[in-house]
């Protein structure tokens, strides 16, 4: 046998001429599992009296809920309230711990604003446990009993989802498996479970809640995708839940319900999908739920709680991690900035400049407005001047008008400035 | 014809008679009685199919599909008033039945009952103003509420908070029959088991529903009436479909594992609420409405202060004289009632009516 030596992806696939063993794994891991048991917490959840204890017990076949007696006085319930019933189940050897939640008091309040909280409080609560426990430096024994599916209960109304429905599903798909069951549906009638299904799917789709369904990928043999694909399209399941058996016409006992027109059985797929929901749940889909409740929802969660709590991711501790890759990453990064830094300045050049131009040429308007003043001025100045300099003129010119008259009358005789009053008198003699 | 006996149930004998009873309080027999009935309960317990079966004929039309983007906002609750003329050997009911829609279907319902409240005193209020004109209308149309049809959902434990609350704030308004709707969810063990705890949560909480063994006097009625009591709540099951055999048309409803007939009692109640409500019981209903419910409405809007129980029933007996004879006489046979220890319902009625 040959094979080269790879790191990384494109390995070379190399069929077996003959017979090592090592398809004997499963096996081993079957065994393996088998002696340590397995662990699965189921949460129920759906108003009071829609049938969640017995359809636990049905499923199980086993009273894991014991039957509710009539209190004598009902208690005014206020709130909902969480309750846990552990069980351990056996069959072929193989043992079962099951946990189921129960949440009385979930929808039964006249005011049902917050009835999802504390649910979801208690889902969380249970990833924060076992996050304190991952973190822990004996980590031997861990215990763990996060949520791995909810079964949501809705009230077979015939019309489609309500509010609350909505409410606690929009909150809590993202933290669990959700698996929507419609609760008592022997009270719906051939036609009204088609269109209830299809509606409610509407409104799932619309409001884009994620619900666990089965999903077939390449290694499924076309079996099972029939199989999955068959199931998947009866989501959300019609069930109904007895514990009593019933005689039917040939005899049998089968678990059912009779009623006075007719006998519903369980595990009669015309009658109801509970084959389907009880496939899905314990027979096929069991390890899926809670692989996905551990590597999904749970890590989710995880990375959520720890950056919310201030951590910074390491690259550095990744093998797939490329250091030429993240180099030029950062040369990128450092270049953008650069880029950046340097429009930045032009941006800032410029507006100085402009800031500049606008405060000379403030200063250029300025110096010509005071220029104009003053050579206003100086006109003015030099009109008075000129005025003053006429005035003199005339004045000077009457005078020397009489200096020549005087000058005239008396040739010879030197002219005497004489006031001008005097020139009349002058005249007369 | 003037009513010969000051009897309120004069016919109320066997099943067989469909006698009407002598209350011609109600005159005009060509628009015929007016009877109001009243329809409350979650959506999907069957409130619409109930009223399409009990008058036979489609008076609500199946809603449109529902719309996946007002599906997390519930409609707020309304009134939808629907009139249907009824006849039967020629005598006419003017019927109009209210349906509410969205009654305890949002997230948070503390405003439902006060809207049921404000609604049927506002009713009550119209009688009043019309009773106190000097020129009363004589074609007024009465819109007093004689009955309200109650769907208790089919949990199988005991009534929810929602319930009792209802019955608590209505009861001294209006009749109130508990209905179970769907009850085709439920085997016989099953509906006995959930009836028990339905009437032992009534009793300890003292509820007020509708007592029909509220008139003590005819004692024909009163055994029957024992007998109707046993069957409180009602399960109701509604049709889906006619089915026409060579009896005449079946009204079924079909299951792949079997089939119900709707009208068939030892399946379901609904035969028996229907006679109760449209034949039997009519008058006594709208006569414990207008004489007991209305009334003490009355008092309580006019006097001004506190409640004094003798005062009041000098001054009703008062004008009752102005009124009729008959009507003094029905005052008296009520307060005669009030005062022995039968029938502690009615006790309870005025209890709670008078402790607000």
């Amino acid at each position: 046998m040959r094979s080269a030596q790879n790191q990384g992806s494109g390995a070379i696939k190399k069929k077996m001429n003959g017979y090592v063993g090592f398809s004997n794994f499963p096996n081993q891991e079957h065994r393996r599992s088998i002696k340590r048991g397995f662990n699965f917490t189921l949460m129920v959840v759906g108003e009071s009296g829609l049938g969640k204890s017995t359809l636990i017990n049905t499923l199980f076949e086993s009273k894991v809920y014991p039957t509710k007696e009539t209190e004598v006085e009902t208690p005014a319930r206020t709130g909902v309230e969480i309750t846990s019933v552990s069980a351990d189940i056996q069959e072929n050897g193989v043992r079962l711990r099951l946990s189921v939640v129960d949440t009385p008091g979930f929808g039964d309040s006249i005011n049902n604003d917050e009835a999802w909280r504390p649910i979801l409080e208690n889902i969380e609560s249970r990833f924060d446990a076992y996050l304190a426990q991952e973190n822990r430096v004996n980590r031997s024994k861990i215990v763990d009993n996060r949520v791995n599916a909810v079964l949501y209960f809705i009230r077979p109304s015939g019309h489609g989802l309500r509010a609350i429905d909505i409410e606690f599903m929009k909150h809590l798909h993202t933290r669990v498996n959700l698996i929507p069951v419609i609760a008592r549906a022997d009270t719906l009638a051939g036609r009204e479970v088609e269109t209830f299904k299809a509606r409610i799917m509407a409104d799932i789709n619309f409001h884009g809640i994620q619900i666990f369904k089965p999903v077939s990928d390449q290694f499924d043999d076309p079996e099972t995708v029939a199989d999955n694909k068959a199931i998947a399209s009866k989501v959300p399941f019609a069930v109904v839940g007895s514990e009593k058996l019933v005689d039917r016409e040939d005899g049998t006992k089968v678990r059912g319900r009779r009623y006075p027109w007719g006998v519903i059985e369980v595990e009669n797929e015309a009658h109801n999908d509970f084959v389907s929901l009880r496939q899905m749940l314990l027979r096929t889909h069991m390890e899926e739920l809670r692989d996905a409740t551990d590597v999904g929802l749970y890590e989710a969660y995880r990375t959520q709680k720890l950056l919310a709590l201030g951590h910074v991711q390491d690259n550095g501790v990744f093998r797939e991690f490329n250091p030429r890759q993240q180099l030029e990453e950062e040369e990128r990064l450092h270049g953008a900035k650069m880029g950046k830094l340097e429009a930045e300045m032009a941006a800032v050049f410029r507006q100085k400049v402009q800031e500049k131009e606008g405060k000379l040429k403030q200063s250029e308007e300025e110096l010509h407005s005071r220029h104009q003043q003053m050579k206003s001025v100086l006109e003015k100045q030099r009109l008075e001047l000129e005025e003053k300099r006429a005035r003199i003129g005339t004045g000077m010119q009457q005078q020397n008008t009489s200096i020549d008259v005087v000058a005239a009358a008396h040739p010879g005789e030197p002219v005497q400035r004489m006031p001008s009053k005097d020139k009349k008198k002058r005249g007369f003699f | 014809m003037a009513p010969s006996a000051p009897s309120i149930n004069s016919t109320m004998s066997s099943r067989m008679a469909t006698a009407r009873p002598s209350s011609y309080r109600h005159k005009s027999e060509k628009r015929g009685m007016t009877y109001n009935i009243m329809l409350v309960g979650q959506a999907g317990l069957g409130r619409r199919t109930f009223l399409n079966t009990l008058c036979e004929r489609a008076v609500i039309a199946s809603p449109e599909a529902p719309n996946p983007e007002t599906a997390n906002v519930a409609d707020p609750m309304k009134f939808d008033t629907y009139e249907v003329a009824m006849e039967e050997e020629g005598t006419r009911i003017s019927l109009t039945v209210i349906d509410t829609p969205g009654f305890g279907d949002g997230l948070d319902n503390t405003s439902c009952f006060k809207q049921l409240q404000d609604y049927i005193e506002a009713q009550f209020d119209e009688v009043l103003v019309e009773e106190s004109r000097v020129k009363r209308n004589r074609r007024y149309r009465d819109h007093r509420i004689h009955v309200l049809v109650y769907f208790i959902a089919p949990t199988g434990h005991s009534l929810r908070e929602l319930d009792i609350e209802l019955i608590r704030r209505l009861g001294e308004y209006v009749n109130i029959i508990p209905v179970i709707g769907r009850a085709d969810s439920f085997t016989v063990e099953e509906l006995d088991a959930f009836r028990a705890n339905v009437m032992r949560d009534i009793v300890y909480y003292k509820l007020p529903v509708y007592n029909f063994c509220w008139d003590e006097t005819d004692s024909e009625a009163l055994v029957e009436n024992r007998e109707i009591m046993d069957h409180i709540p009602f399960s109701v099951v509604t049709c889906d479909e006619v089915f026409d055999n060579e009896y005449g048309s079946v009204r079924i409803r079909r299951y792949p594992w079997g089939t119900i007939e709707i009208d068939d009692e030892a399946q379901c109640d609904f035969a028996l609420l229907r006679y109760i409500l449209l034949n039997s019981h009519i008058a006594d209903l709208i006569n414990y409405t207008e004489d007991m419910l209305y009334e003490n409405y009355r008092t309580k809007k006019l006097e001004v202060g506190g409640y004094g129980e003798n005062d009041e029933e000098e001054d009703d007996d008062e004008e009752e004289q102005a009124l009729g004879a008959s009507k003094k006489q029905d005052k008296s046979k009520a307060a005669a009632i009030a005062d022995t220890d039968g029938g502690g319902d009615v006790l309870g009625k005025f209890d709670s009516g008078f402790d607000n």
